[in-house]
């Protein structure tokens, strides 16, 4: 079996985020990049399956600038065989992603596809689901427990009322939730021996797919901010204030 | 211009959210029509029929979407979104599940998780984690939309009467299948909709002491939540949690105990109306948001809390 893992860079999760004053963005020069938590999952997810024996192939794939290689060179660090890198300079929608993973797809036709749930930086929520649709396949989205079997794959999805288990067929689509395991660090031999792992590269605009944006982003601005609030002494003031100042309890 | 939205249900009851999402949809468009796709769901049908907002009730009742498989739901969504130029759902798990599957089938790119509708075509959303605000246009000619239910009030409930039109099912492609839903049940509110809630961190150092917490919560009739440190911890499920993983929750009331107020913590709870923050270490981020901080020992707080709130001669309900 053939697994195929996208990953995508992102602003580095404990980055304080800031917008910037034309209301174009958020600053993104000489900030910590680094690989979206939830593709952490899903290539360990992936490599974990490989030293299971059932999968013989792991396949990192990522779109973005040059230096997205970066993180096709971490999934390769711990334990993917080889990358593809999908060049692009600019922002492209999850459903132009979505269109460019389906080429991958046809091209390397993996078993299964692993995604991270969401990206943490446009917060989406779309590309597992819409390369699954593209592709025909079934998906399982917030997995948090993977089961592989011969034909098909068992997920545990974590759902808001609690959990819920599918089994889809194979091929399918698997979207990741943080807590489906533990991502390894990539050891120093282990980084030094991905350097000589193959990556390949591709132009997204070559490959012959519609990934013109759809949405606009008319501005970018900082949410409200609370204004401070005040410190309590102790707990008979605390109740004193929710009771007679805010009247919430 | 209408819109079509999915209703969210269990085939007996409509599920809270859906009324939220009802609300957002009618800032869209008035003309909203619901879609109830179930099995043994015409009580459900019903129940929408009678919100006043709701113009047109389509009811589609099959096996196939007893458990809303999204593979099965997709295919249903996209061919009676023909006559529609918005479709609407809510951006929880059951939204954000199916939605880009019909956005895919249709062409169309999705605009996920909107917090605020400035018009037809113009959205505001949180990205980063809600760190940041885009004000997005779609300039697609039909639009996919998912509704962050916490920022919009819910629809009235009764007093409407539309009309339940039968809709028409569809092949299913029989390549998933259900096995089994594990709800959490609880006595408690849910702790997306619950008016207060009281959440606890990696402060309280076990679950058995999460009993400090739900002590707290029943005295007050909260929800309770958890930090994904908590949860990670083994404290409390997975359902508990509060943040960008999380739940988004937005209380009048939000009570973080042993928190120290990660920006994914934060991320969940910081639109709630009133924060108080109960934490040893007197320079936690989570201060830096209250409405009211105190800065103590939460072993020896919280029983004191409990003691306080006792003496109470009425609580909120």
């Amino acid at each position: 079996m053939k697994i195929l893992v996208a990953v995508k860079r992102v602003i580095d999760y404990n980055v304080q985020i800031r917008v910037k004053e034309d209301g174009s963005g958020v600053h993104t020069d000489n900030v910590k990049m680094s690989t979206n938590p939830p593709d952490d999952n899903a290539t360990e997810e992936s490599v974990k399956l490989k030293e299971s024996g059932k999968v013989k192939e792991v396949v990192a794939v990522t779109i973005g600038e040059d230096k997205a290689q970066e993180t096709v060179r971490k999934a390769l660090a711990v334990g993917a065989d080889r990358g593809i890198h999908v060049k692009s300079d600019t922002y492209i929608e999850p459903l132009g992603i979505a269109k460019i993973l389906k080429k991958i797809v046809e091209k390397e036709k993996p078993d299964m596809v692993f995604l991270g749930k969401q990206a943490i930086d446009d917060d989406c929520n779309q590309t597992g689901q819409m390369l699954a649709a593209m592709l025909n396949w079934p998906q399982a989205t917030f997995s948090s427990k993977v089961t592989l079997k011969d034909k098909s794959v068992e997920i545990v999805r974590e759902i808001d009322e609690g959990l819920e288990t599918v089994e889809v067929n194979l091929p399918a689509v698997v979207t990741c939730d943080l807590r489906l395991n533990e991502p390894r660090y990539a050891s120093l031999p282990n980084i030094m021996k991905a350097k000589k792992k193959p990556i390949d590269q591709l132009v997204a605009k070559d490959l012959g797919v519609d990934i013109a944006n759809r949405v606009q982003q008319l501005k970018v601005e900082e949410p409200p901010k609370r204004k401070a609030g005040i410190k309590v002494a102790n707990v008979a003031e605390l109740v004193s204030k929710l009771k007679n100042e805010a009247k919430v309890i | 211009m209408s819109v079509l939205l999915i209703a969210e249900h269990n085939n007996k009851n409509l599920k809270p959210f859906t009324l939220n999402a009802i609300t957002a949809a009618s800032k869209i468009d008035a003309e909203v029509h619901v879609l109830v796709a179930g099995s043994g769901s015409e009580n459900v049908a019903k129940e929408v029929a009678a919100v006043p907002s709701v113009k047109k009730v389509l009811h589609c009742d099959s096996p196939n979407y007893q458990n809303y498989l999204p593979e099965n739901l997709a295919p249903l969504v996209t061919k009676h979104s023909e006559k529609y130029d918005h479709i609407v759902a809510s951006a929880n798990t059951f939204g954000k599940n199916f939605m880009p599957r019909v956005a895919a089938a249709l062409d169309i790119s999705q605009v996920s998780d909107v917090i605020k509708v400035n018009g037809p075509d113009t959205f505001v959303r949180p990205i980063y984690a809600g760190n940041a605000f885009a004000t997005v246009k779609s300039n697609d000619k039909k639009r996919c939309v998912t509704i962050r239910p916490t920022s919009f009030e819910p629809a009235p409930k009764i007093g409407g009467s539309a009309q339940i039109e039968k809709a028409e099912a569809v092949d299913v492609p029989n390549f998933s299948k259900f096995i089994k839903r594990e709800e959490t049940k609880s006595e408690r509110p849910e702790l997306g909709t619950a008016r207060i809630v009281v959440s606890g961190g990696r402060g309280l150092e076990s679950g058995e002491n999460f009993k400090l917490i739900t002590d707290i919560a029943d005295k007050l009739n909260a929800a309770v939540g958890a930090s994904r440190a908590a949860v990670d911890a083994g404290y409390i499920s997975n359902d508990h949690q509060v943040g960008q993983t999380g739940k988004v929750v937005v209380p009048d009331l939000y009570i973080a105990v042993g928190i120290s107020g990660a920006i994914q913590h934060l991320a969940g709870m910081k639109e709630s109306k009133i924060i108080v923050a109960i934490n040893k270490d007197g320079e936690a981020p989570i201060f830096s948001i209250a409405d009211y901080g105190l800065e103590a020992d939460l072993f020896k707080a919280l029983p004191e809390f409990l003691s306080e709130l006792n003496k109470l001669n009425t609580i909120q309900k």
